[in-house]
């Protein structure tokens, strides 16, 4: 575990409502502390009840573990959101009295940190004196300065006491479809601060008695635009609240407090070990260096932003290096990260650290046993001031998960050689897509209701190829180990746009080997709407991922919309209409379907803040491929066939690409000539060998552009925001490149608004607040 | 379910072509500790020289303990790209994507990355033109050195003996 300075306990005026007598802060220091110097959770060297009675000990993880799963699957079907109903976008799970957790349910698992951190919040503000912690209770929060992820994620917290004394916190978090930000959707992207970026809500008691409170539903409803949503999300997440409660007071009831509370301590350390045990059998020690890029493309005339600050164009940079110990912990270092930004995309430390879970438990840990103590046997250092761990209060986090799983899918590659070495080639991943896009929009819908939407086709992108198998097509996303894209009817229901086509998108997944799975697309006519916008969230100018081994980085994404398409008309005529492919976007087809007149956009702008839709207007959903795996002169040629019958791989491309040599009969069946295509293949290698130059070679060459400043104006602000917040980042830069020890590149010199570099003001500033750090900053 | 898998299995998995019910097993049953050592086994029998594989690093590059001890990177087809503790990257070929055109082979044009904001590097060996690996980073980011294994600590963990070049 990270092991920041010991943590006090504070005091309160009031009786405990703990058992032993202690303050809530006092109780959570005593565990925190004896964790920090024992290096087993509560100080538990031995598990004594696993060990004395392990039925006992079992019988209890399966009651809990089945009851929080349980209480999500039930809980689902009260949601009216279809982000809820079919994407699964909520999870529930339970904390001991320290906030620290014991078990989760399945579905949007990064809020195992989250809502911890809300509850440490309320234990270190000492709520249980103001406004008082008592059975019957609930707490509301999406703050992001405290651990929420963004803002959209509602995380209903309720105490469960046992004759009196608090014994466990139960959460239950649920994506919410819109928040009252400036723009509508859940993870809208035209506000640049806090103050834009939707209702944020503070620990607040929000119920007693088990009843939200009449002022809060009052106050919130008009908050947001989409309040029938709200209430039933709120209803779904109460409900398995209280379902979970219900099964800790039967297991109480079963074995007893002193076992369970016992038990909530057991099963840390259990999963603590567990990880521990993990890393030793699947990984190799050692140091694993990786990095991820995102572009963030404000300079473009179709993001509108209220601040002329924000009006850059930046790239966030999250370098990471994990180490593996001989002793099979682990430390994850993101010394040299870009700055926070002006935009919807900064993390905080709660949401990496904790939100690393949901891609680790994909790969690293597939276990039901997540809880903190994978937490415990890890380090995370998440340097102050970069995106990762703002220092500044008046961040937006709309849509974190942005640059999050981006990172992530650097640090699934990363483990992935691991495996590799290793001859655990089932697990490697090359390294998940950047899933996107998310199509969001508002306005008056089709039952002339004010409305909101995220559509999120994007849980199911195309995975990484792994290192014996192509990614999966179109399943899953790096945020939610359970993607699926929903049906088009839903969200043709939940959103005033038909489907005009949904299709595989061919050439997505990186070539290699072993290719990426690949993204699919959707065109979307928008129908029976009134005063709709709508905008694009993704990746265009760049890629996050890269592939693994010589695999090739999945296609990155770009934009489709048509204005004034006159497709009410053709319709009425009988016309041909564009419908389903968008093949190949340099030889566009939709162009020949529209009227004359039509507007349309068609470029690598990806990010968009809202634009005026009309009736009849189109917009491709175009949900992006995975990486690929090892050289893709490997492949055989049964799959370079199959991917062309297959009608995932464009013909020019598997000529490029794999050098095949084919020919295609009257129904459209392509057969690859071996013979002919391992001769292309092997002239393929001779043309790689007379464009190659020596490393060292081109590294003079490049070292020149250094020296000039020849770059684009937003790789040098990457660069120059990574060096004025990491000395080290900027020494090993000089040290590779044996650059003059006096070399730099600074934002002044680049003539771009940089506010809040050097002016910048803490959540920890403010009066009355303690915050909780858990990590190395 | 067993837990333990047959050095043919292993070496199907190799090819890919290991049947889905054994890969769906070892990817739900905990690890097998053997596997490495028959890892292995079955990439040295494969190997055209005669150097003893360490670990391997990528489809056609291993890390490999050579007739005098030395502790080497080496490629398949029998090229070595330096010392196990450097890049091996800085001992192969490049070749820079940093353009439309030359993206463009790769991807349609809008598909593909700006060459202003990110770039592909593609890593060959210098002797068979093996594409070991692709960067994709922006332009002026140093050579990444993806993997720095601490062998001597592996070996231990696996119970093998650590080479003696490693140990010292």
């Amino acid at each position: 575990m990270n092991k920041p300075e010991s943590i006090s306990g504070g005091s309160s005026t009031r009786k405990s409502i703990l058992a032993n007598g202690k303050t809530l802060a006092q109780n959570r220091a005593d565990m925190y502390n004896i964790s920090k110097e024992s290096g087993h959770y509560d100080g538990l060297k031995e598990l004594k009840l696993k060990s004395s009675d392990p039925i006992t000990y079992e019988k209890i993880f399966s009651k809990l573990r089945a009851g929080v799963v349980n209480a999500r699957e039930t809980a689902k079907k009260i949601a009216a959101s279809p982000i809820v109903e079919q994407e699964g976008e909520l999870c529930f799970t339970l904390y001991n009295t320290a906030g620290d957790c014991i078990c989760t349910s399945t579905g949007i698992i990064i809020h195992v940190g989250t809502m911890g951190m809300c509850i440490k919040y309320m234990i270190e503000n000492n709520w249980e004196e103001d406004p008082t912690v008592n059975p019957g209770d609930m707490f509301t929060n999406n703050d992001c300065q405290i651990g929420n992820v963004h803002p959209c994620d509602i995380a209903t917290i309720v105490p469960i006491f046992h004759e009196g004394n608090l014994v466990a916190w139960v959460g239950g978090v649920t994506h919410v479809i819109d928040t009252g930000a400036a723009g509508p959707g859940s993870m809208s992207n035209g506000q640049v601060q806090r103050f834009g970026d939707g209702v944020q809500i503070t620990c607040r008691k929000t119920g007693i008695n088990d009843k939200p409170m009449r002022d809060w539903q009052h106050e919130v409803q008009r908050n947001v635009r989409t309040p029938k949503y709200w209430i039933l999300d709120e209803r779904t997440r109460i409900a398995g609240d209280h379902m979970i409660r219900d099964i800790v007071e039967e297991v109480i009831a079963d074995v007893g407090v002193e076992t369970f509370i016992q038990f909530s301590s057991e099963i840390i350390e259990d999963g603590r070990r567990g990880l521990v045990k993990r890393i030793n059998d699947i990984l190799i020690p050692g140091k694993y260096n990786t990095v991820a890029f995102v572009d963030v493309p404000y300079m473009h005339e179709d993001v509108h932003v209220p601040s002329p600050f924000a009006k850059v164009d930046t790239i966030m940079h999250a370098p990471c290096t994990i180490t593996v110990k001989p002793e099979a912990t682990w430390r994850l270092d993101f010394e040299g990260c870009s700055r926070w930004g002006w935009h919807t995309y900064n993390a905080n430390p709660t949401a990496f650290t904790s939100g690393i879970w949901v891609m680790m438990t994909q790969t690293v840990v597939p276990t039901e046993r997540i809880n903190d103590g994978s937490l415990f046997a890890s380090e995370f250092r998440l340097p102050k001031g970069t995106w990762t761990n703002p220092n500044d209060r008046r961040t937006a986090h709309a849509d974190a998960w942005h640059f999050l799983v981006s990172s992530w899918s650097s640090l699934w590659r990363a483990v992935s050689r691991g495996y590799f070495s290793r001859g655990y080639l089932e697990e490697v991943n090359a390294g998940n897509s950047n899933p996107c896009n998310w199509m969001q929009g508002g306005g008056f819908n089709q039952e002339e209701e004010i409305h909101a939407v995220n559509s999120f086709e994007t849980a199911a992108c195309g995975t990484g190829a792994c290192a014996m198998k192509d990614g999966l097509n179109h399943a899953a996303a790096i945020w939610n180990p359970e993607g699926d894209m929903g049906d088009c009817e839903i969200w043709e229901l939940a959103e005033p746009l038909l489907y005009m086509g949904r299709a595989i998108k061919s050439n997505t997944g990186g070539y290699g080997k072993y290719r990426g799975g690949m993204g699919f697309e959707t065109l979307r006519m928008v129908h029976n709407s009134a005063d709709w916008c709508m905008f694009f969230m993704g990746n265009g100018y760049m890629n996050s991922d890269w592939g693994l081994h010589g695999g090739y980085p999945s296609a990155t994404g770009y934009r489709f919309e048509a204005h004034n398409t006159g497709l009410h008309k053709r319709i009425a005529e009988g016309k041909s209409l564009p419908m389903g492919h968008d093949w190949n976007p340099d030889e566009p087809d939709y162009e020949n379907h529209l009227e004359p007149g039509a507007i349309v956009k068609r470029d690598s702008q990806c990010i968009t803040t809202e634009e005026i839709f009309e009736n009849g207007d189109l917009y491709l959903n175009y949900l992006r491929g995975g990486p690929g795996f090892g050289d893709p002169l490997d492949r055989t040629i049964e799959n370079i066939e199959k991917d062309l019958n297959d009608v995932v791989l464009l013909e020019e491309y598997a000529i490029k690409i794999y050098g095949a040599v084919f020919s295609k009969d009257k129904e459209g069946y392509y057969t690859v000539d071996a013979d002919a295509t391992k001769a292309r293949q092997k002239e393929m290698r001779k043309e790689r060998l007379s464009r190659g130059t020596p490393v060292k070679e081109w590294m003079k060459g490049e070292r020149e552009l250094i020296l000039d400043k020849k770059a684009s104006p937003q790789v040098q602000q990457m660069f120059a925001s990574s060096f004025e917040l990491s000395q080290p980042f900027l020494d090993k830069f000089r040290a590779f490149w044996e650059l003059p020890s006096d070399w730099l590149v600074t934002e002044k010199e680049l003539g771009v608004p940089a506010f809040g570099a050097k002016h910048h003001m803490d959540l920890s500033q403010m009066p009355d607040v303690k915050t909780v750090v858990l990590v190395e900053e | 379910m067993s837990t333990t898998y047959t050095k043919k299995q292993v070496a199907e998995l190799i090819d890919g072509v290991l049947d889905w019910e054994t890969v769906r097993r070892m990817l739900f049953m905990p690890k097998d500790p053997l596997r490495f050592a028959m890892y292995i086994e079955v990439l040295q029998d494969r190997a055209q020289w005669e150097d003893k594989i360490v670990l391997p690093l990528a489809p056609h590059l291993y890390i490999v303990e050579d007739k005098n001890g030395d502790i080497v990177n080496k490629c398949d087809c029998g090229y070595v790209f330096g010392p196990y503790t450097e890049n091996w990257k800085l001992n192969a070929l490049i070749y820079v994507r940093d353009s439309v055109e030359k993206f463009n082979q790769v991807y349609p044009k809008l598909m593909s990355p700006d060459a202003s904001w990110q770039v592909y590097r593609e890593y060959y060996c210098p002797e068979c033109a093996c594409q070991h690996d692709v960067e994709a980073p922006v332009p002026w980011y140093p050579v990444i050195h993806d993997f720095e294994p601490d062998i001597a600590a592996f070996y231990k963990w696996v119970g093998l003996e650590v080479p003696k070049k490693i140990a010292a």
